[in-house]
């Protein structure tokens, strides 16, 4: 028995998905750039999904551009934008609890010469209004914020956000991997110039993704090639993953996530009623994304924790630096303050819309027990206070 | 991500938990991860006759523990403070090479017992 409790990291693909994709690797399987028919049929299936997405986000089809999934929509859109406008800046402003595709990528372009501010979260994982307005200067070409937070569920207003750098002339981008479909998203009314999202987060094919871009944002391509994808993403398009984003999205969108809430909120209900001494990391309610849930337990390493569950069958992933190859706690959770201990005892749960409530109870059951063992045999007393 | 042995003593560490008359007690930080142990000793004649455990750390942090306290039971005093990390990979078979200083974090708690059940019989003659 599985229960699958890791559907940030990816999800099971629909059904209806795979059957959307399937003649597109048999049948249909002709190279979106051939002038034959065969090549129309997959151009025309990338023309629909294109669309499709398009509709899904208030765009227009063609400020829709097909990635191989969020890391490099994250890359085009900032080391693209970053570059095509080197010469009105060289300053970038993120914040310290992005995706690593995003932190990386700044990394990066600091050697190459531009400068980064990377902006503190409050304890709920927040970025204030005011910060990023300080924050910017006449050298500010782009701000990258991310808009679901993948390990403790902020979401960010990137409405306010994204009017202060439309204010400000500053090119605005958010990931959106973990929010697209879950919280509503229209940039024909959000002041958001780039918009990185996925497939595989949202019951869709892994490999991809997409990048928004608003028509007029000048960006460089990360690679060279052929003219597909507005000559902003060269190679053949990948027309099955195409198809099958299109359909997961139309499907995601039709989904009623106060279902998802609603059990989300009996995982923390039943959590916080059968174990103590933990606190819950991330904000309540509305600006949380509807399927995770991110709890510190006190004196229990995560890798230990999470290694028991998946004993028992449970999915989970965790913020402990034992579990990461750096060996550094969460840099999420060392944003919001937590001490790189109870940082070390943090497991995130990530809901889909397959998860019951019985699962639930399965898996708390089960989290109990092991939180209880751990305990035991831990040389740690710390008690934490900050129980919500 | 771990062999079985590994497993065998991460999901049921037997020399886990608390001792009564500790003899010798080492508490150690792994200065890589943040993860803390620490190993109790129980000495009868210059060898030790049981050895206990409390960590927090990873599966590869717990059942190194355990191997430790499996390994030097039985032991004399400098055959157990010879014992190097090397002896705990042995003892469970193998460990990736990200884990291998949590093995380190077993020897180091145990060679803090060894000290302190020395200090504690130097001060007591
Ligand atoms: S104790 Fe932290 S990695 Fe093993």
């Amino acid at each position: 028995m599985t229960i699958y409790l890791d559907n940030g990291a990816t999800t099971a693909v629909d059904k209806e998905v795979v059957e959307a994709m399937l003649p597109f690797f048999k049948d249909k399987y002709g190279n979106a750039s051939s002038m034959h028919h065969a090549g129309q049929d997959a151009r025309k299936a990338v023309d629909d999904a294109r669309q499709k997405i398009a509709d899904a986000l208030g765009a227009e089809a063609k400020e829709i551009i097909f990635t191989s999934g969020g890391t490099e929509s994250d890359n085009l859109a900032i080391k693209g934008a970053a570059r095509a406008n080197k010469e009105k800046g060289n300053h970038i402003i993120t914040t310290k609890i992005e995706h690593p595709a995003v932190l990386s990528t700044c990394k990066k372009l600091e050697k190459e010469g531009f400068s980064v501010t990377y902006l503190d979260v409050d304890p709920d994982g927040l970025v204030s209004p005011e910060s990023l307005e300080k924050a910017i200067t006449d050298k500010t070409i782009l701000v990258s914020i991310i808009h679901g937070n993948n390990e403790i569920g902020t979401v960010q207003d990137i409405a306010g956000l994204g009017k202060i750098c439309r204010e400000k002339g500053v090119l605005f981008h958010t990931d959106a991997v973990q929010s697209f479909t879950k919280v509503p998203l229209d940039v024909s009314l959000l002041p958001v110039d780039m918009m990185s999202i996925s497939a595989h987060k949202i019951h869709g094919p892994k490999g991809t993704g997409a990048l928004y871009v608003r028509a007029g944002t000048r960006l460089k391509p990360l690679m060279q090639g052929g003219s597909h994808e507005f000559k902003m993403r060269p190679g053949t398009e990948n027309v099955p993953g195409i198809v099958g984003f299109a359909r997961a999205a139309e499907i995601a969108l039709a989904v009623d996530v106060s279902k998802i809430t609603e059990v989300r909120n009996h995982a923390f209900k039943q959590i916080i009623k059968e174990i103590d001494n933990i606190k819950v990391n991330g904000p309540r309610d509305e600006m949380r994304l509807c399927n995770n849930i991110n709890i510190s337990f006190a004196n229990v390493e995560g890798e230990a924790l999470g290694s028991y569950l998946d004993i028992d069958g449970i999915c989970v992933s965790t913020g402990s630096a034992c579990s990461s190859q750096t060996l550094e706690p969460s840099h999420v959770l060392l944003a919001i303050g937590l001490s790189k201990e109870i940082a070390n005892g943090t497991l995130r749960m990530t809901l889909s819309k397959h998860t019951t409530k019985e699962e639930i109870d399965k898996a708390v059951e089960s989290l109990k027990k092991h939180t209880e063992k751990l305990r035991a045999i831990s040389p740690l007393n710390t008690v934490l206070e900050n129980v919500q | 991500m771990y062999n079985e042995t590994v497993m065998k003593h991460f999901k049921n560490p037997t020399n886990a938990g608390d001792m009564e008359c500790v003899d010798g007690c080492g508490k150690v930080g792994n200065p890589s991860c943040g993860d803390v142990m620490m190993v109790q000793i129980k000495v009868d004649d210059g060898k030790i006759t049981d050895a206990k455990f409390k960590t927090f750390g990873c599966c590869a942090a717990i059942a190194a523990s355990d191997a430790v306290c499996e390994i030097v039971k039985g032991k004399t005093l400098e055959e157990a403070a010879a014992l190097t990390k090397d002896d705990i990979v042995k003892f469970l078979g193998d460990l990736p090479c990200v884990k291998i200083h949590c093995s380190i974090l077993g020897i180091e708690g145990l060679q803090k017992a060894i000290e302190d059940h020395k200090a504690r019989t130097a001060s007591t003659v």
